[in-house]
């Protein structure tokens, strides 16, 4: 199915419409106009995402799933559509295995304690990689010392793709969890998710997909890819700033225990017991930040509008056109991988001589903002033997003429520092 | 050329006074600016008078924290601990004579909070406090 839809990807984006639609892209910077590289950070937000909110804001606020009142009604319908938008998204099975959260980190969170704590045992092993954010990385290390788990955690080779052999070896050997990423925030690297997922369930592990960089930028299908949580933050996809989801397979969140206790998670409480709500509110105690998740919905038409296939190819035209700029300056290393298969518009470089704050820094003097440090990203910062890089990561609405602006600047800072 | 890279600060950068490790300190303290990854050691040799007899750092980093290091290397040397504690924050931006924007405040500030932490084992970030920082 993605083979055909990727076939009929030829119609170009239509840029300068799209950048017309995110007022801040006409802002300038430091006296320059403003060059939005720090996507994998976080994402710009159309108007479409912004009327959406300003909709329920002014037109019908109330809080969703208590009042009898019409507002409540419209607000909790708007609210439960943006699940359904969000689960059509990622091709859930279902619309209430999507529980929305904060961030990708929350969910990722919930996962590692409400699942974690009730099936990981002393002497399993959880099975990760060095490539990980801090927020698919650290909850699973904590639970492993907390329950008495191995945590093993897989290398990368030279250009920062997953040493497959290995992980492999690793998950035939049996594991109880893999906690993997689908797409590297620090170095744009796409993990074949599911030839791995594969290896993994011959193994008997249950898989953790922290998706907050490709949910943005590539086709996500949960189903495709096999695994059993995957977790994505909303302002990363065009989506406003708080929202977020994590999808589960029903049959695993209906066994765990809720992870936050509170209101609307509960369906009867007395003074000695209480009794959960269905799914997926069970997940979701106290107020929801729903407007947030109608503006993920919001966010997710938009998305679909322009087509997740245009968008990936799109940012991939960007790379081919940046990368051998970057490549041909011997001054320059380009980490992560060089080529333009299986990756993201994720950038990341140094420059022999500028530390990457010091690089961002003069970057920022010229408008252009990247981002510059380790990432959340320290394992793999130290794979790599650098403390920090500078990361210029894509969007939809990023062209070529920035992408020259970025090569030009780069060009400036090397003559400030002499080199 | 830039207002902030101004030679001043990229020759202590390229050029760092007193680097290196200190044979026999009596004192020395490590930290980081877990922000950026900029690393300083601070080294001390205090002779029986509580003076400074000679001082060096170790580090990597950017520009800003290690010529900031080698400035304040520069200052300290000769000095008895008690007048080191005139040495704060204030002190250490205006020897750097450039504005700092907050975000690279902890830049600046990495080597001062070294020689604290070296000198009388203080390890909090020199004049912090949330308006404070905020100052820049």
């Amino acid at each position: 199915m993605a083979v055909t839809a990727r076939a009929e990807v030829a119609r170009p984006l239509d840029v300068e419409r799209i950048r017309g639609d995110f007022p801040v892209l006409s802002r300038t910077a430091n006296g320059r106009p403003l060059v939005w590289l720090d996507n994998a950070s976080t994402s710009q937000k159309p108007r479409q995402v912004l009327e959406a909110m300003r909709v329920v804001y002014e037109e019908h606020n109330a809080n969703i799933h208590r009042g009898v009142y019409e507002f409540s009604e419209r607000t909790t319908a708007a609210f439960e559509e943006a699940r359904a938008k969000v689960a059509r998204f990622i091709n859930a099975p279902a619309t209430r295995e999507i529980v929305f959260v904060r961030n990708a980190t929350e969910g990722l969170n919930l996962v590692a304690y409400a699942w974690g704590r009730d099936n990981v045992k002393a002497g399993d092993r959880i099975v990760t990689t060095v490539l990980e954010h801090h927020s698919n990385f650290v909850p699973w290390q904590q639970l492993a010392k907390d329950a008495g788990a191995q945590l093993v955690v897989i290398d990368v080779d030279d250009e920062g793709r997953l040493r497959l052999d290995q992980l492999r070896r690793e998950l035939e050997r049996g594991a109880n969890v893999l906690a993997l990423t689908h797409t590297s925030n620090g170095l744009g690297v796409v993990n074949p998710v599911a030839e791995i997922v594969r290896w993994a369930k011959s193994g008997g592990a249950t898989v953790v997909v922290d998706a907050a960089q490709s949910a943005p930028h590539t086709r996500v299908d949960v189903r495709a890819l096999g695994c059993d949580f995957l977790a994505f933050s909303g302002h990363k996809m065009l989506g406003p700033v708080g929202s977020g989801a994590v999808w589960g397979r029903a049959e695993l969140l209906e066994r765990m225990r809720p992870f936050l206790y509170g209101g609307d998670m509960i369906s009867r409480v007395s003074v000695e017991r209480s009794e959960w709500n269905e799914l997926p509110w069970k997940f979701e105690a106290g107020t929801s930040s729903y407007v947030d998740a109608i503006g993920l919905g919001a966010a997710v038409d938009y998305l679909q509008s322009v087509g997740m296939d245009r968008i990936h190819e799109h940012e991939i035209a960007l790379t081919r056109h940046l990368l051998p700029k970057l490549l041909a300056d011997e001054s320059i290393t380009v980490f992560g991988p060089h080529g333009l298969e299986e990756r993201v518009g994720v950038v990341s470089f140094d420059v022999k001589g500028i530390h990457p704050h010091d690089m961002a820094t003069l970057l920022d003097r010229e408008g252009i903002a990247v981002r510059a440090g380790h990432h959340c990203n320290h394992p793999l910062m130290t794979r790599l033997g650098v403390p920090a890089t500078t990361r210029a990561s894509m969007y939809l609405y990023n062209t070529t003429a920035e992408c020259d602006a970025l090569v030009d600047a780069v060009g400036k800072a090397k003559k400030v520092f002499g080199i | 050329m830039d207002d902030l890279y101004r030679d001043y600060i990229l020759d202590h950068y390229k050029n760092p006074r007193n680097f290196g490790e200190l044979e026999g300190a009596t004192h020395h303290y490590h930290d980081t600016n877990p922000l950026c990854g900029d690393e300083i050691t601070m080294f001390l040799l205090v002779g029986g008078d509580g003076r400074v007899n000679d001082v060096h750092f170790t580090g990597r980093g950017c520009a800003i924290s290690q010529a900031s290091a080698s400035i304040l290397t520069d200052e300290v040397k000769g000095k008895t601990l008690d007048e080191l504690k005139g040495i704060d924050r204030e002190r250490v931006l205006s020897n750097l004579g450039i504005t700092i924007s907050p975000a690279r405040v902890k830049c600046a500030l990495l080597s001062l909070k070294t020689l604290k932490g070296a000198a009388w084992g203080l390890t909090e970030w020199p004049g912090e406090g949330a308006t404070e920082a905020a100052k820049g």
